[in-house]
């Protein structure tokens, strides 16, 4: 298969996650929360809150922000960066809209040489 | 020019004030020394029955601190009991030897308790209710439990009896007469009054006259009280006697010094004792042949010391009509002037026996001689300045009884109550505030918060009764700028409080979370993490019919129902109705953990089994077997309700008194389902020992043998606070149906997040217990708002999940790792 097309993986429908939701994509180097906000932009980070790691797809989605369900630690969907007095960044993802279907860039999901 | 020397012996709260005033008046003029027999800074004598029953700390009940004394140079000696007063050489002498001169000396020595001599008045265990060391040995001994008898069923010893109740001692009251409170009250409201302490559990026994102490055998160690025997023969048991049949002015110093005394000592209208340069202040003196033993007047003795050391020589103490409010929690009532019978009196009676309401004026010349209130008290500020100032109520006569608001056919509104109120009507009976005193406090210093009044004024400072209607006093002089709830906004995204939202939602019919964002003008497009939830519990329990839970505005738990762990595993807890489990439900929950794994199984507090450590894409199947077994989700998650604890109760315990496990069974099923702001908790103890521990919770039942004691407020967790007693029933269903009560009124008025006991402080014990317990009509009505918005709650989670519902959640979107793994 030519890579450059195979870069992007149809992970599903837009209508999959839920409108202020997540749904969770596994990989092989660990979960990515993929998030929809109300004006159905979509959003792939990281599962993993940059404060002690919890699980950002379980969070409470509101404008392009999540917040964490451990500490509430909200983290911006767009920069996966920590808003307001904290501090850490969440790995972001690529991920577009193509007739209703979600396309995740798979180039940054390959196992990491680490493992 | 050289300072006067100003020596004060005793620190109570009437020289207190006094310097207060001096300091505002001359603040250059004494150097002031202060002699303080016991061993603390200057505080709240009338706020002692709250530390005793345990709703304040004495830090909360100081007047002055140490810096108060530091930042205006007074020395003061803790703990120094002067022994002599040495008028030629104008010294006095402390105890410890030390010796002070002085120009001019106030003696505030107060009051001693009448003890009554009768035979083991000396007795270990016999105690007094007069200060902090007198509460403190109260409370010590409320910790042996046992039962306490109170001498005397006047203001203090009923504020003492309520508070070791509370404590958690049994407590006799002996009256010598036959009505309590008989100098405030008249017997028909001494007699309400009796039942309302009997209700509590307190024994009161009238004509008791007290023949003996009895004591234990001296044979087995210190003799200590065991009893006490009335002159009729009958005898209780004791673990300690508190006195409280009466102080006397405490006069002692003054008379080894040659002072005049006769009850108390003798002062003039300007305060001054027969020696020109020596005043007497506070329940010590006697002015006009009275002595005194509430605030007001003493604290108006203070103002005239006050004025006379400043140098104005023309100000004068006279004694004018007080008013006894008595401080037990949940007991209204309400007494001023002179309310016997005579010839030329007139009186107007108010009797609603279904409500516990008795009012009775009485008139003399069309003029208001004396009011006596029970149960409603609202009016007792309009009453007390109608008496004050012996103003004509011949108009008012046809509805005078039934207070301000039909005084003139004004609407039955508390505002205009207080808005009508002339500005010499007095607001804050302690410490003789007047209306036009606050209002100006506030204009002229800026005032805006209940603290900055207190502390400017002193209105509602003292003993706390009149903070509505300082705060009714405050929002008319202050308008909107005076929010006393809101201040808070409910989060970033609006200015808004929860109470304005929740009255908005109602107010303008909003049923969903976009058009209460829209229609409030919240400054983000969807909310926050704060905010969202609050809003779909608001919606959720105002429109319980029409309104579709917002699962994506639910917090995770409540979304997952299953309660989220640090390292993204849930944790599951089916439900156990009352605590009982059986060996089938038992085998279910093992052949789950073998199951599927689970790391971890714990037992709750709240008597359940917690499965730790499942994963998210299990839960399912977990709760499709629980469900098999016949169990349903225990809502461990829930801001509802949670848990009912039990003990065994009369089904085995051979103390128990009632069925507790099926009444918290009972209780369950009634309640399970339900949203509230916050989770709630409750236990049935079948006994008084309390083995369910249900006065720490939300809702507490304490069985006995007369039906349900039914607990409110409590809290074990962040905060540590006991229940208060909402009332008592004689049957399970009652006790149901009043709980269900508690419930609805705690979901329409609580605020997302605030705990039970925080709502109660809120919004007051007596309000919730008025509602939920003694308006029977309102109390239908929250029985059936609450079943009707029961009946799409009472589904269980977890089955309509395992059928389907939401299945999104439990399954990834996709799962990369084996596509990967094929290429």
């Amino acid at each position: 298969m030519n890579m450059q097309h195979s870069n992007w993986i149809d992970v599903g429908a837009l209508e999959d996650i839920p409108k202020l939701g997540a749904r969770l994509v596994k990989t092989p180097r660990g979960c990515l929360a993929l998030f929809r906000t109300d004006a159905d932009e979509v959003f792939a980070l990281d599962d993993k809150c940059p404060h002690k790691g919890g699980p950002l797809s379980q969070g409470i989605v509101h404008g392009k922000s999540v917040t964490c369900p451990l500490h509430n630690w909200v983290i911006s969907l767009e920069t996966g960066a920590a808003c307001g007095a904290d501090e850490g960044t969440t790995a972001t993802h690529k991920v577009r809209i193509e007739a209703g279907r979600l396309l995740l860039d798979a180039t940054s999901l390959a196992p990491s040489s680490a493992r | 020019m050289q300072k006067q020397r100003l020596v004060v012996v005793g620190n109570g709260m009437a020289p207190g004030r006094a310097l207060e005033r001096l300091f505002e008046a001359a603040p250059d003029a004494y150097d002031v020394t202060i002699f303080n027999a016991e061993p603390r800074v200057n505080y709240d004598r009338i706020m002692l029955s709250p530390v005793l029953s345990g709703e304040k700390t004495f830090e909360e009940i100081v007047i002055h601190g140490d810096g108060w004394y530091i930042d205006h140079g007074v020395t003061l000696y803790k703990g120094h009991k002067i022994i002599a007063i040495d008028r030629a050489a104008r010294t006095v002498t402390s105890e410890h030897g030390v010796v002070a001169p002085y120009d001019k000396l106030i003696i505030a020595t107060g009051s001693v308790p009448i003890i009554i001599p009768v035979p083991g008045h000396k007795l270990a265990g016999v105690l007094t209710y007069r200060d902090l060391d007198d509460v403190d040995a109260m409370l010590l001994a409320a910790k042996g439990r046992g039962r306490a008898v109170v001498i005397g069923g006047g203001l203090l010893g009923l504020e003492a009896a309520a508070g070791l109740k509370q404590q958690g001692m049994d407590v006799t009251v002996l009256h010598l007469m036959p009505t309590l409170m008989e100098r405030q009250l008249d017997p028909n409201a001494g007699y309400l009054l009796q039942k309302a302490v009997q209700a509590r559990g307190i024994d009161v026994i009238t004509r008791a006259n007290t023949k003996e102490i009895v004591g234990t055998d001296p044979a087995l160690g210190p003799p200590r009280v065991k009893a006490v025997r009335l002159d009729d023969g009958t005898e209780i048991e004791a673990s300690i006697v508190v006195m409280a049949a009466g102080i006397r002015p405490n006069a002692a110093l003054a008379k080894d010094a040659g002072l005049t005394i006769n009850r108390g000592i003798v002062v003039t209208p300007d305060m001054r004792t027969s020696d020109p340069d020596i005043f007497a202040l506070g329940e010590c003196a006697e002015a006009s042949n009275q002595v005194f033993g509430l605030v007001a007047p003493l604290y108006e003795m203070a103002n005239v010391v006050a004025a006379q050391l400043a140098g104005t020589s023309d100000a004068a103490f006279s004694p004018s009509a007080t008013a006894t409010k008595l401080k037990v929690t949940g007991i209204n009532l309400f007494s001023a002037g002179d309310f016997a019978e005579a010839p030329d009196r007139e009186e107007i009676v108010l009797r609603d026996a279904a409500r516990n309401v008795y009012k009775r004026l009485v008139l003399k010349d069309d003029k208001l001689l004396g009011v006596v209130m029970y149960g409603d008290t609202s009016d007792g500020a309009w009453f007390f300045d109608l008496l004050k100032r012996q103003a004509d109520v011949s108009e008012l006569r046809e509805t005078l009884i039934f207070g301000q608001s039909y005084a003139g056919g004004a609407p039955l509104d508390p505002m205009a109550a207080v808005a009508a109120l002339p500005d010499e009507a007095e607001i804050c009976g302690c410490n003789g505030i007047c209306k036009g005193r606050i209002v100006s406090a506030i204009k002229d210093k800026g005032l805006s918060s209940l603290d900055d009044v207190r502390a400017h004024t002193k209105a509602s400072a003292s003993c706390g009764s009149c903070t509505g209607l300082v705060e009714q006093v405050m929002k008319l002089t202050l308008g909107d700028a005076y929010n006393p709830a809101a201040v808070q906004p409910m989060c970033g995204c609006t200015g808004h409080g929860h109470d304005d939202v929740r009255r908005l939602i109602v107010a303008k019919e909003l049923k969903s979370i976009p058009a209460v964002l829209q229609e409030l003008e919240w400054s983000t497009s969807n909310g926050c993490a704060k905010c969202r939830p609050a809003l779909n519990y608001y919606l959720l329990a105002t429109w319980p019919l029409d309104y579709r839970d917002d699962s994506q505005s639910r917090f995770i738990n409540e979304r997952v129902h299953a309660n989220i762990q640090k390292d993204g595993t849930f944790s599951v807890v089916p439900r156990m109705w009352g605590g009982l489990t059986t060996a089938n439900e038992l085998r279910a929950i093992a052949d789950v953990v073998d199951k599927f794994r689970i790391p971890t199984v714990k037992v709750t507090g709240g008597q359940r089994i917690d499965m730790l450590g499942v994963k998210k894409d299990d839960l399912p199947a977990v709760w499709a077997d629980l469900n098999k077994a016949g169990m349903v989700s225990g809502a461990a998650y829930a801001k509802g309700l949670r848990t009912v604890k039990t003990c065994v109760g009369s089904d085995w315990c051979r103390f128990g008194t009632q069925d507790s496990t099926g009444l918290g069974v009972k209780l369950e099923k009634h309640l399970w389902g339900s949203w509230t702001p916050a989770k709630v908790k409750l236990a049935v103890s079948g006994c008084p020992r309390n083995c369910a521990e249900a006065t720490c919770k939300d809702v507490g039942i304490i069985c006995v043998d007369s039906g349900y004691e039914i607990h409110i407020g409590g809290a074990a967790g962040l905060d540590i606070k006991g229940t208060e007693v909402l009332g008592h029933s004689t049957t399970q269903e009652e006790t149901v149906e009043i709980v269900a009560a508690i419930v609805q009124l705690y979901r329409e008025q609580g605020r997302y997040l605030e705990r039970i006991y925080k709502w109660m402080k809120r919004v007051g014990l007596d309000s919730i217990r008025a509602q939920a317990l003694d308006d029977t009509e309102k109390r239908a009505a929250l029985v059936a708002r609450f079943a009707l918005s029961q009946q799409s709650a009472q589904v269980d989670p977890w089955r309509e999940r395992t059928e389907g519902k939401e299945a999104h959640e439990f399954r990834p979107l996709a799962d990369l790792t084996r596509l990967e793994a094929a290429e």
